[in-house]
């Protein structure tokens, strides 16, 4: 059981919670992973921790509402226990200072960026941070990178806040300059992610992604979670969840990720029933 | 119904005949006497019927049906039954006793050896252990009609269960050390219960959210109802012992701050063998690919069987090819038949004579109406332009010269291609040590596959870390893995009596 410390909304249909879990605090580092379950037989969910407080023995989760698991999990209050919360999963950020690092956030994908971002920039690396979202009230974290970077873009779809252009327009020109940039890390949407990876790789620039992907374990017992890099299968959660993006299959990913999402679809309608959320406030 | 199935009650009306006829006598019946009693059969669900429910299929011998099969035993001297067993069970003994009808004194002897026999009478390879060498077999030809150990296995364990006789086992007076055992399944339950009974403080740590590993998680409830493992688990509740799900050491917690920070004296290792293997062919991860281990844990440990319940969903299969010979292959292709798939084919490279399935198995999914397709396997999976699975191109086999196993290699036959049409793969060809414990653990000792290098007391190549069952003998048996988790228990127990 995990106790809910926190909860506040980041955007419509993100939420940010703080949740007790002490020796996750302790153990996790940037890049990792937990799965959790809203109740005792409830759907086994992968979320990036977004932060971690090792005093308090809290960590933070920020999640968008899109499925029945993640509506249910919404629907929990402060002072409320999740059912189940495993962690730390998947192997943990590489960091060294590698000089120059551009970190690309798109949408939900800020949240496991941020420590990450953090890692680095203690690291001493000169950190750069584009941040995109559909529009202004689904950009999140902005205050907190802006407070850690050294150079903060941010762009969005309809132009409601920073530049209107795509995360990889802003990547492409950090690319462009000389020298460009040592290391970029790229996370958001699979299909952001395969474009950040195309941007990059005629500038040889080294790109490296991080997989959400269906699980159910989290330990490398299930294989749910592999994709293929580099021509070879790999498990996001024992080999991952970070792979070199210009290695990745986005596509046969992508196609994975849909698997289920017929069941998906008819579970949300069900679950917009059951916990009597109008479409408009869900969405 | 089908027609050919003899139903429970027809089996006990021949029982009780045989039982009036030779009880009677049972101390003064010939040896000749005794292999002319007929074999008693295994009653079972109706096929038809119960591929459309998860019930347990194989629904026990009765009290007649026992004492019936165990007159058939010759209470040889030379035991060769007790050779076959890995964990040494006094075999003739606790049929004796049933013979005697004293159910508590079999029970009471075959714990002496065995924590888990509810489990073990199920699931356990009898028929290439003890009653692989057994007397009545022999004599009569057909190692099928030898002694039934495990289904008498099974009754006294089933009949102490249903009786709510189970007693946890005596703990001793508390010693003060604590033990972590890492895994929960049959090894580290076995240790668990082992090193308690001592007065050790012990904590099983669980990554998933339920204890038991592969009784769970694997093993279909048809095959093994998870009641019987969640007695055993109770059972360890009830001496005492401390059970931590949700706790992935080596991320959780690492193995070392276990013993360094945590204050444990002793920790065993016993996670299994859990990375699934693939076949390495194209489209192996298009949509509708699955390992056995996914399958089956999105069905079992997940409940995606009650598909209006469950938050877990599993695909709706039509078609399915199970690529693999072993238990988990029959387990995962009697699944999907459950599921509702029209037509579920086995494909196998060798000859149903070399499959490692349990017989009863392999006779069960037949009766369900499974494919089997031998002498074929897996050349790629083709898919349509989505990325589902529209086909599995085949190849056929024949059998070649033995190879290291002894087992004749299957060798393909050029040219001989064809396509069976499926909208579902699941490949169960065996698992991979699981490389968790090995990415966090530098200081252990691993072998080249990644399983731990134990010696016979199962201690690793860590002070006081000590391994067994699958993640150091590859993918085994349950039998096995309680077998190591006894040794290394005793080995704890040793080290804590006298450190």
């Amino acid at each position: 059981m995990a106790k809910i410390i926190r909860k506040e909304k980041l955007a419509p249909a993100v939420t940010r919670m703080i949740v007790e879990a002490e020796h996750i605090a302790r153990e996790r580092k940037p890049g990792q992973f937990i799965i959790l379950q809203v109740h005792d037989d409830g759907e086994r969910i992968p979320l990036t921790i977004a932060d971690a407080d090792e005093a308090a023995g809290t960590i933070t989760i920020i999640f968008q509402v899109v499925g029945r698991t993640t509506h249910m999990l919404d629907a929990l209050e402060e002072g409320a226990e999740i059912a189940h919360l495993v962690g730390p999963l998947g192997q943990p950020t590489h960091i060294e200072k590698f000089g120059h690092v551009v970190c690309v956030g798109g949408g939900i994908g800020a949240a496991p960026l941020f420590p990450i971002a953090q890692g680095m920039r203690h690291a001493g690396n000169r950190l750069t941070v584009i941040l995109g979202a559909r529009n202004s009230n689904l950009l999140i974290l902005e205050d907190d990178m802006r407070e850690l970077a050294d150079e903060l873009m941010i762009c969005t779809d309809d132009g409601s806040a920073g530049r209107k252009a795509l995360v990889t327009e802003q990547l492409a020109e950090c690319c462009k300059k000389n020298p460009p940039p040592d290391l970029v890390v790229a996370i958001g949407p699979p299909i952001m992610m395969k474009f950040c990876a195309e941007t990059t790789r005629p500038f040889n620039v080294p790109t490296v992604v991080s997989l959400n992907t269906i699980m159910i374990d989290g330990t490398g017992m299930c294989g749910g979670c592999r994709v293929t890099v580099g021509g070879q299968t790999k498990f996001v959660c024992v080999d991952g969840p970070e792979f070199d993006g210009h290695q990745v299959d986005f596509d046969n990913m992508m196609r994975r990720l849909a698997a289920y999402r017929g069941d998906e679809q008819k579970d949300h309608d069900r679950c917009h029933l059951e916990l009597q959320i109008s479409e408009k406030e869900g969405a | 119904m089908s027609m050919d199935h003899k139903t429970p009650e027809d089996f006990q009306k021949e029982a009780v005949e045989l039982h009036t006829e030779y009880m009677p006598r049972k101390d003064a019946l010939s040896p000749r006497e005794r292999l002319g009693i007929p074999p008693q059969e295994m009653p079972a669900q109706d096929p038809v019927a119960r591929r459309a429910n998860f019930n347990e299929v194989a629904t026990g011998y009765s009290a007649e049906q026992a004492q019936v099969e165990a007159l058939r035993c010759l209470q040889c001297k030379n035991r060769p039954c007790v050779e076959g067993c890995p964990v040494r069970i006094d075999i003739p003994g606790f049929i004796q006793a049933i013979a005697d009808g004293d159910y508590a004194q079999a029970i009471a002897i075959i714990k002496r050896n065995s924590m888990l026999p509810a489990i073990c009478g199920r699931v356990c390879p009898q028929e290439t252990q003890c009653q692989e060498p057994c007397t009545v077999g022999k004599a009569l030809k057909d190692s099928s009609k030898g002694v039934a150990i495990g289904r008498l296995e099974r009754f006294v364990a089933d009949w102490e269960r249903e009786q709510n006789r189970i007693k946890p086992p005596e703990v001793a007076p508390e010693t003060g050390k604590k033990v972590a055992v890492i895994g929960s399944g049959p090894a580290s339950l076995t240790v668990a219960a082992d090193v308690r009974r001592a007065g050790h403080t012990v904590t099983l740590m669980e990554a998933f959210h339920k204890p038991g590993g592969v009784l769970v998680y694997g093993i279909p409830e048809f095959r093994l109802p998870k009641s019987i493992v969640q007695v055993e688990i109770d059972t360890l509740k009830a001496m005492g012992v401390e059970i931590r799900t949700n706790f992935v050491v080596g991320r959780s917690r690492q193995l070392k701050d276990l013993l360094e920070q945590d204050g444990y004296d002793a920790v065993f290792v016993g996670t299994g063998a859990g990375l699934p293997k693939f076949m390495n062919i194209d489209g192996e991860n298009l949509i509708g690919v699955f390992s056995a281990n996914e399958y089956l844990t999105r069905v079992n440990l997940m409940k995606a069987y009650d598909r209006d319940n469950a938050d877990t969903p599993v695909m709706r299969s039509h078609k399915v090819a199970v690529l693999g010979g072993g238990n988990v292959a029959m387990d995962a292709a009697r699944t999907a038949v459950r599921l509702g798939a029209e037509k579920v084919t086995i494909v196998y490279r060798r000859t149903e004579k070399e499959m490692p399935a349990r017989v009863e198995e392999v006779e069960h999914a037949k009766e369900e109406g499974i494919e089997f397709r031998l002498l074929q396997n897996a050349k790629r999976i083709l898919g349509t332009d989505d990325g589902r699975v529209r086909s599995l191109e085949c190849l056929l086999y024949e059998l070649g010269e033995p190879d290291s196993s002894g087992r004749r290699r299957p060798v393909e036959i050029p040219d001989s291609e064809f396509e069976l049409d499926v909208d579902t793969v699941i490949v169960a060809i065996g698992n991979d040590s699981n490389p968790l414990i090995q990415q966090t653990t530098p200081e252990m000792e691993f072998n080249r596959w990644g399983n731990i290098v134990v010696n016979e007391d199962g201690a690793t190549s860590m002070q006081r870390v000590f391994a067994g069952g699958d993640i150091v003998l590859g993918a085994a048996t349950v039998i096995l893995a309680m077998g190591q988790g006894r040794q290394a228990a005793a080995a704890i127990n040793r080290m804590l009596a006298t450190a």
